[in-house]
């Protein structure tokens, strides 16, 4: 079994109100999945499909080749974009409490807390009450209550709001590493970087369909241009440019140099290679840039969502 | 905290004591001026009150006397030209307005002495009278030949009214605290981590069976501790707590004077015995399950519902009016009569029967009415809970805007 997660054709209707129209998704096994969309698009829908806390209305998921079932429960861990924990009981006694939930048994889920505490520093806490600790503080609790039953699909969404740069950093070093162990991440969130640094595939929802999907290397070759960034030393600069518009489609270009170069985007007809381009430019003068163009997920999202 | 509220209801229910019987200790001077020269005798000084008989002075030298003397009060009987008119001539002066009790003490001492004069004016003996006085106590029976007395009547509205006030209060309190606990829930928004672990319905029903396990244990607890502690100090401190009802004790012991304690002992036991008990017992255990099920499930969908406390009133208002209603219902048409048309049709409607059928059931309901109207009763909390489960499923995870009805109804279609 290739994918640990197949989403087939789910919809969801809130009275009159459509929120997931006919998704369709895979997750690969042991992939980290960028779930992307605009504000108010379905994710957290589609989130709550999958934790079997919203029934859909058509179609169907599947875990590991089986019907989402009430004992794949201990097979995912969740941590909701809205999250909280009860303020005025224990750190240690809520963890276990909620690991127990999830069918760890007490003392297998003392260890296991005890273990992860440690891990993050944070053992000193297991007798505070939520309400005496951090909003960051808190979410490293959620974090570790999500992954603690070890399951097979974790699900985050905005894992990384309420943190410092350093705690982001170490959540996720501790996300790529539950990965390397074998679990498979479902990822949601708006910051674009995070899903560049980490995802492999990614689909993105916009009004409640699927508007996108693929592995990420995929659907950036798709959405090249073709175009690259060149900054050449030359005396007559108008000449040249005069020149390169004649034979290529040209753009200005934005970016810091040294000196006063002559800075352009040029897009390649589907004929002409690089190398033609540069063996070209070089004739001309000192090439002190050349880099292709490689379309972020920032644009990728930014141009589906206003084409659609 | 908690194990101690019984504690502090000790100490208030002492101190309220300690405090009427020290009001009640003060031992009273009155002065009696008796210008008739037929009531004097009659004055006998007892533990609470003494009597200062004034002899051959005028009004206004006994008011002098008895102010100086720091008297509560004087009590002036005139001349009396004859028995008839006494009332007219006899007046309670004192400093403040003197205690109910006292005036009736002594206006039921002043009305036997002038009777008997009156009687023994007109050539009647009054012993003669006195012997001659019979005694008449209705037995009753019912027609199944079960014996009951007024007193009988009396232990089963006890019985019935406290069975239902208790339920009353259980759903009030239980059922509040359902509420604040899926409000806690939301605005603390570890819902949504907890039903990725278990499914709604699971969670309030837990919720539901947790708090009302949590509440009867916390009943039993109070009533254990509190009953060890009234023991105790009762026994250390030398006060009665179980008739704190001081001043209201002498009226009682006027208005029945001549049936002896042991009397009513002996018919409140039989009174006990001639409730239908194992009945009462059961009907008590499944009609408080069902009631408070059909009214926490309710509280709990109020608490899925809102946002914070503020706005649950709206939503309180139309549960908290057949709660209400019902026990009113009980209270006044069941002394009235326990199986009229009123009280027996709010018995059967499932939102009042089980506060209604718990007063009623110890004056003796039949076995069928008892049935039908449990069968409702638990058709209704099923319908409530799955209504309930509907609109907490759904509520849990909506915030913001507080929903009107007609939302609430769309949301069951969810």
């Amino acid at each position: 079994m290739k994918n640990l997660l197949e989403v087939s054709e789910v919809s969801k209707n809130f009275g009159d109100f459509k929120a997931l129209n006919k998704v369709s998704i895979t997750v690969p096994k042991g992939s980290i999945f960028g779930l992307l969309g605009p504000n108010g698009a379905g994710k957290t829908t589609l989130i709550r499909v999958i934790n079997q806390i919203t029934m859909p209305d058509y179609g169907k998921v599947h875990l590991d080749g089986e019907l989402l079932n009430p004992v794949h429960i201990k097979d995912i861990g969740y941590l909701p974009e809205e999250r909280g924990l009860y303020k005025s009981m224990k750190v240690g006694e809520q963890a276990l409490y909620l690991a127990q939930l999830k069918g760890l048994s007490k003392a297998e889920a003392k260890a296991r807390l005890k273990y992860w505490f440690d891990r993050l520093e944070i053992g000193d806490w297991w007798n505070k009450k939520i309400q005496e600790l951090s909003k960051g503080m808190a979410q490293k609790i959620q974090f570790v209550v999500t992954v603690l039953h070890q399951p097979k699909l974790l699900i985050f969404d905005e894992p990384f709001s309420g943190f410092d740069p350093i705690n982001a950093n170490l959540i996720k070093d501790e996300i790529l590493r539950l990965r390397e162990e074998g679990a498979t991440v479902i990822f949601s969130t708006h910051r674009m970087e995070s899903v560049e640094e980490l995802c492999d595939d990614i689909a993105l929802i916009h009004k409640s369909n699927k508007i996108l999907d693929g592995k990420l290397i995929d659907i950036k070759r798709d959405y090249k241009i073709n175009t690259y960034e060149v900054g050449i030393r030359i005396n007559n600069k108008e000449g040249l440019e005069q020149e390169l518009a004649n034979k290529f489609d040209i753009s200005e270009a934005n970016f810091k140099t040294l000196e006063d170069e002559l800075k352009l985007n040029i897009k390649l007809s589907q004929t002409d290679t690089p190398n033609d381009l540069l063996s070209y430019l070089t004739s001309k003068g000192e090439i002190s840039h050349f880099v292709e163009l490689i379309p972020s997920v920032n644009d990728i999202f930014i141009q589906t969502v206003q084409n659609n | 905290m908690t194990i101690l509220s019984p504690i502090i209801m000790i100490a208030l229910v002492a101190v309220v004591a300690y405090l009427s019987q020290l009001n009640n200790d003060k031992v009273r001077t009155i002065s009696v001026l008796d210008e008739s020269g037929l009531v004097q005798d009659i004055f006998k000084n007892s533990e609470k009150t003494t009597y200062h008989i004034l002899e051959n002075i005028s009004l206004e030298d006994a008011k002098n006397i008895s102010e100086e003397t720091a008297s509560y009060g004087l009590l002036h009987v005139g001349k009396l030209d004859s028995v008839e008119s006494a009332s007219m001539h006899i007046k309670f002066y004192s400093e403040e307005t003197p205690s109910l009790t006292l005036i009736s003490s002594l206006e039921s001492k002043l009305e036997k002495t002038f009777t008997n004069i009156k009687l023994q004016q007109q050539g009647i003996d009054v012993d003669l009278i006195n012997a001659s006085k019979i005694k008449i106590d209705i037995a009753q029976e019912s027609f199944e030949g079960e014996k009951t007395s007024k007193l009988d009547s009396f232990a089963r509205l006890g019985f019935g009214i406290a069975a239902g006030y208790l339920l009353f209060m259980f759903i009030i309190i239980y059922g509040n605290m359902i509420m604040r606990s899926v409000i806690e829930e939301k605005t603390s928004r570890i819902i949504e981590i907890i039903i990725s672990s278990v499914k709604p319905v699971q969670l309030m029903l837990g919720k539901i069976i947790g708090t009302s396990l949590a509440g009867i244990t916390q009943f039993v607890i109070w009533m254990i501790f509190g009953g060890l502690l009234m023991t105790v100090v009762s026994l250390v401190i030398g006060i009665n707590l179980f008739d704190s009802a001081g001043p209201q004790q002498e009226l009682i012991q006027l208005a029945s004077e001549g049936s002896g304690f042991n009397f009513y002992f002996e018919s409140f036991k039989t009174a006990l015995q001639n409730l239908p008990l194992m009945n009462l017992i059961i009907a008590f255990i499944l009609f408080f399950i069902g009631g408070y099920l059909l009214y926490s499930s309710l509280y709990a969908a109020i608490g899925a519902a809102v946002d914070n406390e503020t706005d649950t009133q709206q939503f309180l208002l139309p549960i908290m009016m057949p709660l209400i209603l019902a026990v009113y219902i009980g209270i006044f048409t069941v002394i009235e009569d326990p199986h009229g048309t009123v009280s027996t049709v709010f018995s059967f409607i499932p939102l009042t029967s089980p506060v209604v059928m718990l007063m009623r059931i110890p004056f003796g309901v039949p076995l069928w009415q008892q049935l039908v109207s449990l069968l409702l009763l638990v058709g209704t909390f099923m319908f409530t809970v799955w209504f309930a489960a509907k609109i907490y499923r759904v509520g849990i995870l909506m915030y913001g805007k507080k929903p009107s009805y007609k939302e609430l109804i769309k949301w069951i279609k969810y």
